[in-house]
């Protein structure tokens, strides 16, 4: 393209302390677009204290370039991202009671342009927990960790209702502690899944794969608790430690090799998270453990149907997981993959990380639509019949997000391993 | 000492409470076996008019002084002591409301008598007084006898059938003048509930939402059905307490009893408080995820199921249907 | 003002309770012990007074396995003291119970005593009138309304009755109330507050021996039977409702 023909090549531009240029002053320190520009009219406080916290020390990093703006999907249906938070703590707002706090959603779409690497993936734990030991907690938010803590669930449902879903199936789902043996995979099933009634939609498709491909598998049962990972995004460490205390405990009585998830927030908790907290496993999303079977998938049906799909945040851009699924997708028979605008690393929040999935009565105050009401309108713009997803969160948040935006039975949600399951078993009842 | 069996009736702005009936009729039956007199014990302001109710009854005690003429839990009590030690009863009935929990308990401890609490069934094996609670929330019952072959009962409101003790004109009376007063609780005023939007207990068709709606927003969804079908939305306690809506809405012990021709109860699981002010309603039908729940035993018709997708459906329909 | 709260554990109703073999107790084995509703709500009413006229609040709970985190959950919640009173196994009767706290508070100094209206296991009777009876002090129970006088040397209360009546009083203090809902929902007691102060913090134990009995004696304890069941209707919420709308169609519920 070359230069547009009214610049002109200054001679010898050099960062000088003092240096004019057609007039106009520019002077300043050598290397001060490297550097924050202290504005010495406010006080450095608020930043000081937040850059204190422990994985808070990246936001004074950030010099106001404004890359992470239009990749924040908050950014979208309102007015955030991590600039305008920084923004808020130079001139010394309190963030501690600022919903700003909790708006946003971890998806790290930021931390992915930063040129700075201001991480808000850490930052906004830190900040969150200040905000957690002070009790100031948005409500919603305070009543799904109170059900976390005393029902192991963020859904107020009992232990002993974890295993519901394997009421009336055709296959047998072996529970460790009543089977007592060494496995191949520990099969975690997690919270949404367990209890949502489109959970338990996926979690039968699944308990049929794996069985007819033969797979060595059991499942924690009752014993099984949240992972914990988004209470610890929205800066519950304490409840997070206590979960993965628990969990640790549990995997420590048995024998597996691999530990194979059908939520990415769980995957990024034991893969990330656990080893500090003493449990190291071999952890897989389900797609990257299915991906090995695919020659030996026997489809006895097929799956007519476009299908677009939403790559999970805490499974694609936290942990780089963007190919197995799709391949997954493109294995069975009649699918025909077709992309949206935001995918593979660029992919547009759902709103359920970091808290979110507990929020959305303050996003509803504070947003013009909801993250997945955005999407939905995405998917639908592909033309697909079929938004696939790979994380339990989905399903819900899709499923009513495409009611509200009006578009009931133009579009299906379907989890990939209900799509696998259509085609491989035709027949199955439920 | 006594085979008598004594009920202390609950009074307020001159109308008797149905559960002295309740009590009056069981104190009859068990007074029939024990050989002794069913006694209504009634103190206060006012008490001496109301005696003209408790026919049923043999003999009434109309406790009457300066420091009872308003009900006080403490003033109560010390009157009570001195009639209870003296005549020494077999069993004392007090229903298991505020003024019978708060009087009870507090004669069991001044009085040294034992008090069997959350009672629905009463009886006698061999003179011996046999008390069937309901506790841990309705889920189990215990059956008591007290070691002393004696003591005070509070009976859960509809336990016994309340026209077994209903007749007019007065028992044989014994007047009894007291100054016992407990100065440190002083009765100020009885206040009624704000005259509300709404009567619930005079709509006949309720749609009544419980802790399964979640969140203050989804009672919408309730209100959009009531609409449809004429009727009103009502609420239990948790729904109140939470400021959700107005104490007007509350059905149950501590709220108000209704009959309604339907009563559709959405995320309620029926906790026996509940139930007390809605087990008689014509058609009840139940909504609940949680298969258990205790609310499926009183309803006629139950379906299992989410009641966010449940209740737009059924809206729906019944406007479709109606046209 | 100095507010004692006084708590205690109860069976929590999300297990299945299950009733041991001797027949007159609950399987020990089968239950999670967690506190009392009601006490959590004297526990938020009495935060909310401290934090409205300053003052001090201290909870005590009946000495048991489960019941520390309980009290490092009030101190979490804002409670300045946590004390244990006595040890007792399991669930105790609210004589039992009542004559271990007036024991223990005998010698301590107060102006008003929280605790909840009632709790799922009170066979004999609820501990807040019990306790207040044995300190020779005024109750009032079920209460919803509590507002301390400008000389703080008693309380307006609310006591509810059926059909949403209320009957107000003037209770000198000190005085036990029986609170049936405090004047905001119970709040969230951060784990990570909770863990902190199990680390960092203790709790005393108040010397006490079960004494007293409720003088009840319990023959069997057994599931009721449900008088009748709900005829269940099949199918999803979609097929449900037709369904519905055909039988109150049958019933001529629906509006004309």
């Amino acid at each position: 393209m070359g230069m547009e023909p009214n610049t002109k090549k200054i001679d010898g531009y050099v960062e000088r302390d003092n240096v004019v240029i057609d007039g106009m002053d520019i002077s300043g320190h050598w290397n001060r677009m490297l550097e924050p520009r202290w504005l010495q009219d406010y006080s450095t406080d608020a930043m000081d204290w937040v850059t204190s916290l422990k994985g808070a020390e990246s936001l004074s990093w950030c010099y106001q370039c404004a890359k992470c703006v239009p990749v924040c999907p908050v950014e979208h249906v309102g007015s955030y991202g991590p600039r305008k938070l920084v923004r808020k703590v130079q001139l010394g707002n309190n963030l501690m009671e600022d919903p700003d706090l909790w708006l946003c959603t971890s998806c790290a779409a930021c931390l992915r342009v930063c040129p700075k690497a201001v991480d808000m993936i850490q930052i906004m734990p830190a900040l969150r927990e200040q905000a957690v030991l002070e009790g100031k907690i948005p409500d919603e938010l305070a009543d799904a960790f109170s059900s976390m803590e005393q029902h192991g669930n963020p859904l107020g449902q009992p232990a002993r209702k974890r295993v519901a879903w394997t009421k009336g199936l055709d296959v047998d789902v072996p529970i460790l502690s009543k089977i007592q043996k060494p496995v191949d995979v520990l099969w975690y099933v997690s919270d949404y899944t367990s209890y949502h009634p489109r959970g338990h939609d996926a979690a039968r498709a699944m308990a049929r794969v794996l069985t007819t491909l033969g797979i060595d598998f059991a499942i924690l049962g009752q014993e099984e608790k949240c992972d914990g990972d988004s209470p610890r995004a929205a800066g519950e460490r304490g409840l997070f430690e206590m979960l993965a205390e628990q969990n640790i405990e549990t995997f420590e009585k048995y024998e597996f090799d691999k530990l194979v998830v059908m939520d990415p927030h769980a995957y990024n908790a034991f893969k990330n998270h656990y080893p500090k907290m003493g449990g190291e496993y071999n952890v897989l999303h389900y797609t990257q453990l299915l991906v090995d079977y695919i020659d030996k998938m026997e489809f006895k049906g097929s799956v007519d149907a476009t299908v677009t799909y939403h790559d999970p945040c805490y499974l694609g851009r936290h942990n780089g997981e963007y190919d197995a699924p799709r391949k997954l997708l493109e294995a069975i028979p009649g699918v025909k993959l077709t992309e949206m605008p935001h995918y593979k690393a660029t992919g547009f929040c759902c709103g359920g990380g970091g808290g979110g999935m507990w929020l959305d009565g303050l996003a509803a105050d504070h947003q013009s639509e909801r993250l997945s009401e955005r999407r939905v309108r995405e998917a639908v713009g592909t033309g697909a019949d079929v938004l696939s997803v790979a994380c339990p969160y989905e399903p819900s948040r899709f499923e009513d997000a495409v009611k509200s935006t009006g578009n009931a039975g133009s579009l299906d949600v379907l989890d990939i391993i209900e799509l696998i399951d259509r085609a491989m078993h035709p027949d199955a009842e439920a | 000492m006594s085979n008598d069996i004594f009920v202390l009736i609950e009074h307020r702005d001159g109308v008797v409470a149905e559960t002295s009936f309740e009590l009056i009729g069981k104190a009859k039956e068990l007074a029939g076996e024990s050989g002794g007199a069913a006694v209504a014990v009634i103190l206060g302001d006012g008490a001496a008019t109301l005696t003209g109710k408790l026919g049923a009854a043999d003999r009434a005690i109309v406790i009457d002084g300066p420091g009872v003429a308003q009900f006080t839990p403490t003033g109560y009590t010390a009157a009570l002591k001195p009639v209870l030690g003296e005549h020494e009863p077999l069993l004392m009935l007090f229903p298991n409301s505020a003024v019978g929990m708060d009087v009870a308990a507090g004669l069991s401890q001044a009085a040294d008598l034992p008090l069997a609490a959350y009672a629905v069934d009463l009886k006698l094996a061999d003179g011996q007084p046999v008390v069937t609670s309901q506790v841990y929330g309705g889920k189990i019952n215990a059956e008591m006898k007290f070691t002393k072959g004696r003591g005070i009962v509070t009976v859960i409101a509809g336990s016994f059938p309340a026209d077994a003790g209903q007749q007019d004109g007065s028992p044989e009376i014994q007047s009894v003048s007291t100054d016992a007063s407990d100065s440190r609780v002083r009765f100020k005023k009885l206040i009624a509930p704000e005259a509300g939007d709404v009567d619930i207990t005079k709509e006949s068709v309720l749609v009544s939402v419980g802790r399964g709606v979640e969140e203050e927003d989804n009672i919408e969804l309730a209100q959009e059905l009531a609409d449809a079908l004429g009727g009103a939305v009502s609420a239990s306690r948790p729904v109140v307490d939470a400021g959700w809506l107005p104490k007007t809405r509350q059905v149950g012990k501590s709220g108000l009893k209704v009959k309604p021709k339907l009563y559709l109860a959405v995320g309620i699981s029926g906790a026996p408080e509940h139930l007390e002010g809605m087990r008689d309603a014509e058609l009840i039908i139940a909504v609940n995820s949680d298969e258990n729940a205790p609310i499926f035993s009183v309803a006629h018709y139950g379906v299992v199921g989410d009641l966010f997708d449940l209740l737009p459906s059924l809206t729906e329909k019944i406007q479709e249907r109606v046209g | 003002m100095k507010i004692l709260v006084v708590m205690k554990q109860v069976p929590d109703l999300a297990d299945e309770l299950e009733i041991s073999d001797d027949g007159n107790s609950l399987d020990p084995d089968a239950v999670t012990w967690v506190l009392n509703e009601f006490d959590d709500h004297a526990l938020e009413e009495a935060l909310q007074l401290k934090d409205a006229l300053g003052g001090s609040v201290a909870a005590l709970a009946l000495g048991s396995e489960a019941v520390d985190k309980a009290l490092f959950t009030a101190l979490a919640k804002g409670a300045d003291e946590a004390k244990k009173v006595g040890e007792f196994e399991g669930g105790v009767s609210s004589h039992v119970a009542a004559e271990a706290f007036a024991a223990a508070i005998g010698g301590m100094e107060y102006d008003l005593i929280l605790t909840g209206v009632q709790a799922i296991d009170d066979l004999d009777g609820q501990v807040g009138p019990l306790l207040a009876t044995k300190l020779e002090i005024p109750h009032v129970s079920v209460v919803t309304h509590v507002e301390v006088s400008g000389d703080a040397k008693s309380v307006t209360v609310h006591q509810e009755y059926a059909g949403g009546v209320l009957a107000e009083f003037e209770v000198d203090l000190p005085a036990v109330l029986g609170i049936q809902a405090a004047r905001a929902t119970p709040r969230y007691a951060p784990v990570s507050r909770v863990r902190q102060l199990q680390k960092e913090a203790s709790l005393e134990t108040i010397d006490g021996a079960p004494s007293g009995t409720s003088g009840l004696e319990v023959e069997r304890l057994f599931v009721p039977e449900t008088g009748g069941h709900a005829e269940m209707i099949e199918g999803d919420e979609d097929e449900a409702a037709e369904k519905i709308v055909n039988i109150l169609e049958e019933r001529g519920l629906l509006p004309k």
